[in-house]
C-alpha cells in the first residue's frame, strides 16, 4: 500500500482494474456509485419502467386456475377447513355435499346429505367434523374422514327441528353453533335442543355469522331488511341496523373486531363499524345485480363478493369502487364465495354447477420465485405504487374487459344515478334555502338503528 | 495503520472513566484519517525541481464540527459512547455511523420548500412517511460513500504556486506508465480540423476531420475500430447510445456508421447539418443544421420526432444539457435559446452577449452555463430559475469551444491554447480568475470534449488530435449498471436491451425533469371545482357550524342563534385579519415599479 502522493493524485488514470474487465465471468461486485449526476432523469426512467410493469401486469392477468365439476346442481355453499388449505367442502341445490382436495382438483367425497337445498355448510374450529342444514329440517355433523371400508357414510348426529333452517356457523373456540331461520338459536354440540334462541321481529333469517375475535358476538341479517347483532351470552339481541333493501349475508372482519361487511340486494356493500351503525364505514358500489355473498380475506385488508351478475368482485376495505373483477363466459349467478385461508386464491360456486377458483392477485406468478425474480417483483410493486396517481398509468391498471352485459348494465346504471342526482340538485335550488338538505351516500341507504 | 485500542480491555479506574466518560467516543475513521495524513506526511515531502508538489485531497469525512446522525431516538446522540455487552466488552462504535449534512444534501430528492396545497389528513401522513423514507434513503446513500474505492486526483503547486505553469510534460513524467500512456498527440495534419466525441463510457473515441478523415478507435489500447474516408467535408461525429454505432454529419446530409465503417443509414432529412448531439436517454439524435432548423431523430425507431425552425439562421452553436436534456442554440444575435422537442418555440431565451455566441457549454448537474461570444467574454450563467450570470471574464482572445468535465472543470478552447478553470467542488461554478491549466497545442482548436470516468481532455484542432491530462478533471468511481468502461461484449448487449426499454419519451422533456414526480398543483385545483360544481357542493368544505344541545333550557332558540352569530364572527374576523396581513405585501411588491423596468435590471445585483 504504499502509494506516493502521485499515485493518489492520478485516481481514474492510474486504475489497473483487469479483474474488472468481465464482471459477467468473475463474481466480483459491481462497483456501485449512488451519486445522482451520474444517473440522470431518474424520475422519468422510473415514470417508464412503472409504465411497463403496469402493462405487464395486464398481459400477466390470468387469474382463472382451474374450475371443479361434479355437482348436478347449482353450488349454494362453500366452506373452508380450518386445519387444511387443500381440503374445500361445498353443498349444492340437490343436497349433495362434496368434499374436494384443491391440488389435486378432485373431488374426493360425496355424500348426500340432504333431501332439497343444502342451505348452509360449517366445518369446526378443530377441522375433524362439519354441520350441514337443509331444507329437510335437520342439522346434521357429519366427520371430515370418510367412512372406512364397509361403513355406511352416515353422519355422527341428526338434530330434527321444527322449522327449516338457512344458514349455520360454528363458534370459533368451544363447542357451540348457531342456526338461523325464523330466529337465530345457538346450539351446543352436544344436546338437541337450542340453549337459547333469539328473535327480533318476525321474518326469516338468511345467514348468521360469529365474530372470529370477540367470539360470543354474532351477526345476522333477515328478510325484513335489517342487520341484527347478538351477543351469546345475554338473551336479547344487542342492536340492529335497518337498510334500504334486503342485507343477503354479512362477514365479519378476521382482524378488526367490530368491522364487518354486508352484501346487499341494491347492488353496494356496506362495511359497518358496529359501534356507530348509523353510517357505515364505507359504501362499496360497483356490482350491477343484487350481491349474495363476501368473505373477507385473511389479512382483513381486501374482501371478495359474489353477485348475482354473473362475476365476482374485489374491494378493498378502504376503497368504495373494487380493484379487480372476475367472471368467464360461462360463470353464472354466483352464490358463493370463499377466499382460502393463505389469502392467495378465490374460490366461487355458481348456478351452473361448477366450483371455480381464482388466483386473488391476478398476475401474480404461482410457484417458487428465485431472489432475483421477487426482488423484481417487488421493485415493480413499488414502482407501481408510486405512480399509480398518473393518468396514463392510472387508466392501464384500471381497465378491465367486462361481459356486454355487465358494460350496458354500468352505462345504464350511471345514467339512471346522474339522473337521481340532477334531479336531487334541482330540488335543492328550487326550494327554500336549508330546507332540503343535501344527503351523503353514506347515509342515504340507512333507514334506521335500532337498540 | 493503528489499531483501535479496546477501551474494554482495560477498564480504568472509577473516576478516570468518569472523565472518560465525559470525552467524545473515538471513531475509528477519525483514527483513520489522522492515520493516513499522517502517513502522507512522514516521508520528507517530495521536493521537484520546482518546489511544487501534488498532494492527495483531504479526505471530506474530516470535517467533524459538522456532524449528522440520524436516528429514531435522539438521546442516542447523548448516550455516553461505549455501551457494555455480556462479555464486559465495550463496544467503541455504538450507535450508527455519523455522516454529515452536506453529503445527505447531495442526495436528498424531496423539495421540503414546495408543499401541497391543504392535503386531506390521510394524503399529509402518507407525504410524511414518504419524506421521512426518502431521508432515510439519502442517509443510506451518504453512508455508501464510505464504500467508493477510488478518490479523485488533483494537482496543487505549493506555497500558492500556479498550477497553470504545469506543463504536461511534467504530468507525464510524474505519473505512472499506464497513465502517461493517455497522454498522445495523433499527429493528422492532412485531413484537419478535427472534431472529436467520446463513447458515454469514456472507452473509446471517434474523430472527423474537415477533409474526410472519420476514424473510431479504444483509446485506452489504441485499438483502431475503423477508419475511412468519406470523401466529403464532415462537420461533427457523434456516437449514439453505444460504441457500435457512429453518427457523422456530412456536407449534405447526415450518415450513420458502425464500428467497422460500414455506412448503415443516410439520413436525408438532416441535411447540411454543422452540429450533432445525442440524448442517451431519449435516443434521440438532435442536429442543428445550416438552414436553421433543430432536427430530433429518434435512433431507435428512425422516425423524425421534432424538426423546430429556430428562425436566427445558421445554427452552428449547439450543446446539449445533460441534466435535463434540454438543447441550448446559441445565435448571432447574442442569444441562446433553450428547446426541447414537445414545444415549437424555445423553452427560454436568454441574451448572453453583444455580439454572436461562439460557444456554450453545460455542467452535469444542469445548474451552470458557459457560454463565449464574440465581444470576447466568458460568462457564467446560473440555469437554475432566472438565469442571472454568475461571473464574467474578458478574454485576449475569446474561447472558440467550451467543455464541461463530470467534476465541473471547465476547459476554453482559444485559438491554440487550451485553458482549465477549475471549482470548489462537483456542484460549484469554476472561478475564471486563475486558470487550473494551460497547454498549447499544434493548431488551432476545433473540438473539445473531457473523457468520462478519465482524467482526460480531449482536443481536436487543425493539427489532429491530442489527450491531455487533466487530473481531478473526472468522477472516479463508475456506477457498473449505468456505464461501466469496462463491460464485455454480452454486458454491453444486456444493458442496451435495458436501456431501450425505458426509453424516455421525447415529450417528458424539459426545463425541470423532477416534474413528473410532484403534485400537479394546478390542475388539482381545476380538478376539485370541477368536482365541486358537478356534485352542487364542495365534499372538502367544512360543515357548517351546528351548536350543540344544552341541558337546563340554556338551549332556546336565542341563545342558539347567539352561539352561531358568535362563532360566525369569528370566523368573519380572522378572515379579515388574514386578507389585512396580505394586502401590505401586495403593495411592497407594488413600490419598485415606480420606475420603467428595463431588459438590463437582470443583470443589476
Amino acid at each position: 500500500m504504499d502509494r506516493g502522493p502521485w499515485w493518489a493524485t492520478f485516481n481514474g488514470l492510474h486504475r489497473v482494474r483487469h479483474d474488472l474487465r468481465n464482471l459477467a465471468c468473475i463474481h466480483t461486485p459491481i462497483p456501485r456509485n449512488y451519486d445522482p449526476t451520474l444517473h440522470p432523469f431518474e424520475v422519468p426512467r422510473e415514470y417508464i419502467r412503472a409504465l411497463n410493469a403496469t402493462k405487464l401486469e395486464r398481459v400477466f392477468a390470468k387469474p382463472f386456475l382451474a374450475s371443479l365439476d361434479g355437482h348436478r346442481d347449482g353450488v349454494n355453499c362453500l366452506a373452508k377447513n380450518p386445519k387444511s388449505l387443500t381440503t374445500v367442502l361445498s353443498g349444492a341445490c340437490d343436497g349433495e355435499v362434496k368434499i374436494w382436495n384443491l391440488t389435486r382438483r378432485k373431488c374426493i367425497r360425496t355424500i348426500q346429505a340432504h333431501e332439497g337445498f343444502v342451505r348452509g355448510i360449517c366445518t369446526r374450529f378443530c377441522g375433524t367434523s362439519f354441520f350441514t342444514v337443509g331444507d329437510d329440517k335437520t342439522v346434521k355433523q357429519w366427520k371430515m374422514d370418510g367412512p372406512s371400508c364397509g361403513e355406511e357414510e352416515e353422519p355422527l348426529h341428526t338434530i330434527l327441528g321444527k322449522t327449516v333452517y338457512t344458514g349455520i356457523d360454528h363458534h370459533w373456540k368451544e363447542a357451540v353453533f348457531a342456526t338461523c331461520g325464523q330466529q337465530v338459536d345457538i346450539w351446543d354440540e352436544q344436546r338437541t335442543n337450542p340453549i337459547c334462541s333469539m328473535t327480533w321481529g318476525f321474518d326469516s333469517i338468511s345467514s348468521v355469522k360469529f365474530n372470529p375475535i370477540e367470539t360470543f358476538l354474532l351477526g345476522s341479517c333477515a328478510s325484513d331488511r335489517n342487520i341484527v347483532l347478538y351477543d351469546m351470552r345475554q338473551a336479547t339481541p344487542l342492536k340492529k341496523v335497518i337498510l334500504d333493501m334486503r342485507t343477503n349475508t354479512i362477514c365479519w372482519n378476521p382482524m378488526e373486531a367490530f368491522i364487518f361487511t354486508a352484501a346487499n340486494e341494491d347492488y353496494n356493500l356496506y362495511t359497518f363499524d358496529m359501534r356507530a351503525l348509523d353510517t357505515p364505514v364505507m359504501v362499496h358500489m360497483d356490482h350491477v345485480s343484487a350481491v349474495l355473498d363476501v368473505d373477507y380475506s385473511p389479512t382483513g385488508r381486501e374482501f371478495v363478493s359474489a353477485s348475482f351478475d354473473k362475476s365476482i368482485r374485489i374491494f378493498p376495505v378502504d376503497k368504495s369502487r373494487s380493484r379487480e373483477v372476475y367472471h368467464t363466459k360461462r360463470m353464472q349467478h354466483v352464490i358463493c364465495v370463499k377466499w382460502t385461508a393463505d389469502s392467495k386464491y378465490i374460490m366461487c360456486g355458481s348456478d351452473e354447477m361448477n366450483i371455480r377458483l381464482w388466483k386473488a392477485n391476478a398476475s401474480e406468478k404461482l410457484g417458487v420465485l428465485t431472489s432475483r425474480e421477487k426482488a423484481a417483483a417487488d421493485y415493480n410493486q413499488k414502482l407501481k405504487e408510486k405512480f399509480q396517481y398518473h393518468p396514463h398509468i392510472k387508466r392501464i391498471s384500471r381497465h378491465r374487459h367486462l361481459p356486454k352485459s355487465i358494460y350496458s348494465q354500468i352505462q345504464e346504471q350511471r345514467i339512471m344515478k346522474e339522473a337521481r342526482r340532477r334531479k336531487e340538485l334541482n330540488r335543492i335550488k328550487h326550494s327554500k334555502p336549508g330546507s332540503v338538505q343535501m344527503v351523503s351516500e353514506k347515509k342515504k341507504h340507512i333507514v334506521a338503528v335500532v337498540k | 495503520m493503528e489499531t483501535v485500542p479496546k477501551p474494554g480491555s482495560n477498564v480504568p479506574p472509577k473516576k478516570e472513566r468518569l472523565q472518560a466518560k465525559k470525552k467524545k467516543p473515538r471513531r475509528y475513521w477519525e483514527q483513520e484519517t489522522t492515520g493516513t495524513a499522517a502517513g502522507a506526511s512522514p516521508g520528507p515531502p517530495r521536493k521537484r525541481k520546482r518546489n511544487r508538489e501534488l498532494r492527495p485531497q483531504k479526505p471530506k469525512k474530516n470535517d467533524t464540527s459538522k456532524k449528522f446522525r440520524i436516528s429514531k431516538k435522539p438521546r442516542e446522540l447523548k448516550s455516553p459512547g461505549p455501551q457494555r455487552s455480556l462479555s464486559g466488552a465495550q463496544d467503541p462504535f455504538a450507535g450508527p455511523a455519523p455522516v454529515s449534512v452536506e453529503v445527505v444534501q447531495k442526495y436528498c430528492r424531496i423539495d421540503k420548500s414546495k408543499e401541497v396545497p391543504h392535503p386531506k389528513t390521510k394524503t399529509r401522513s402518507r407525504l410524511a412517511a414518504a419524506e421521512a423514507q426518502e431521508e432515510e434513503t439519502s442517509v443510506r446513500a451518504a453512508r455508501s460513500e464510505l464504500l467508493l474505492a477510488e478518490e479523485p486526483g488533483f494537482l496543487e503547486g505549493e506555497d500558492g504556486e500556479d498550477t497553470a505553469k504545469i506543463r504536461q510534460a511534467d504530468i507525464v513524467e510524474a505519473v505512472d506508465i499506464a497513465s502517461a500512456a493517455k497522454h498522445f498527440d495523433l499527429n493528422l495534419r492532412q485531413f484537419g480540423p478535427y472534431r472529436l466525441n467520446y463513447s458515454s463510457t469514456g472507452r473509446h473515441l471517434a474523430f472527423g476531420g474537415r477533409r474526410g478523415h472519420v476514424a473510431a478507435l479504444d483509446w485506452v489500447t489504441k485499438k483502431l475500430m475503423c477508419e475511412i474516408n468519406v470523401m466529403e467535408a464532415v462537420r461533427d461525429v457523434r456516437f449514439l447510445h453505444s460504441e457500435t454505432l457512429l453518427a457523422v454529419a456530412q456536407n449534405r446530409w447526415l450518415h450513420i456508421y458502425d464500428n467497422q465503417g460500414i455506412e448503415l443509414h443516410c439520413v436525408r432529412r438532416c441535411d447540411r447539418a454543422t452540429r450533432l448531439e445525442f440524448l442517451p436517454f431519449h435516443f434521440l439524435l438532435a442536429t442543428a443544421s445550416e438552414t436553421g432548423f433543430l432536427t430530433y431523430l429518434d435512433v431507435s425507431v428512425g422516425k423524425i420526432v421534432a424538426a423546430l425552425n429556430a428562425r436566427a439562421g445558421r445554427l452552428s452553436v449547439m450543446t446539449q444539457n445533460p441534466y435535463n436534456a434540454v438543447i441550448h442554440l446559441g445565435h448571432s444575435n447574442g442569444t441562446v435559446s433553450l428547446w426541447s422537442p414537445a414545444m415549437k418555440e424555445p423553452l427560454a431565451k436568454i441574451l448572453c452577449h453583444r455580439g454572436g455566441v461562439r460557444a456554450v457549454a453545460v455542467d452535469p448537474t444542469g445548474t451552470h452555463m458557459a457560454t463565449s461570444g464574440l465581444d470576447h467574454q466568458l460568462k457564467l450563467f446560473d440555469l437554475r430559475g432566472t438565469f442571472q450570470p454568475l461571473s464574467a471574464r474578458t478574454l485576449p482572445q475569446g474561447a472558440g469551444h467550451l467543455a464541461f468535465s463530470q467534476r465541473g472543470l471547465l476547459a476554453a478552447g482559444m485559438g491554440d491554447v487550451v485553458n482549465i478553470w477549475a471549482g470548489q467542488g462537483k456542484a460549484s461554478p469554476p472561478s475564471l480568475e486563475q486558470p487550473y491549466l494551460t497547454h498549447r497545442l499544434s493548431g488551432h482548436v476545433h473540438g473539445l470534449q473531457f473523457c468520462p470516468y478519465e482524467d482526460v481532455l480531449g482536443v481536436g484542432h487543425s493539427g489532429g488530435i491530442t489527450s491531455m491530462l487533466v487530473p481531478g478533471s473526472a468522477e472516479p468511481n463508475f456506477d457498473g449498471l449505468e456505464s461501466n468502461p469496462y463491460r464485455s461484449r454480452k454486458q454491453r448487449q444486456e444493458w442496451e436491451v435495458k436501456a431501450l426499454l425505458e426509453k424516455v419519451p421525447a415529450e417528458l422533456i424539459c426545463l425541470d425533469p423532477r416534474a413528473l414526480a410532484e403534485v400537479d398543483v394546478v390542475s388539482l385545483e381545476q380538478a376539485k371545482k370541477e368536482r365541486a360544481e358537478r356534485l352542487g357542493y364542495d365534499p372538502d368544505a367544512t360543515a357548517p357550524f351546528q351548536p350543540k344541545l344544552k341541558q337546563k333550557g340554556r338551549s332556546s332558540t336565542a341563545s342558539l342563534v347567539k352561539r352561531k352569530r358568535k362563532v360566525m364572527d369569528q370566523e368573519h374576523r380572522d378572515k379579515v385579519r388574514q386578507s389585512l396581513e396580505q394586502q401590505p405585501q401586495k403593495q411592497e411588491k407594488a413600490k419598485p415599479t415606480g420606475a420603467r423596468p428595463s431588459a438590463l435590471d437582470r443583470f443589476v445585483r
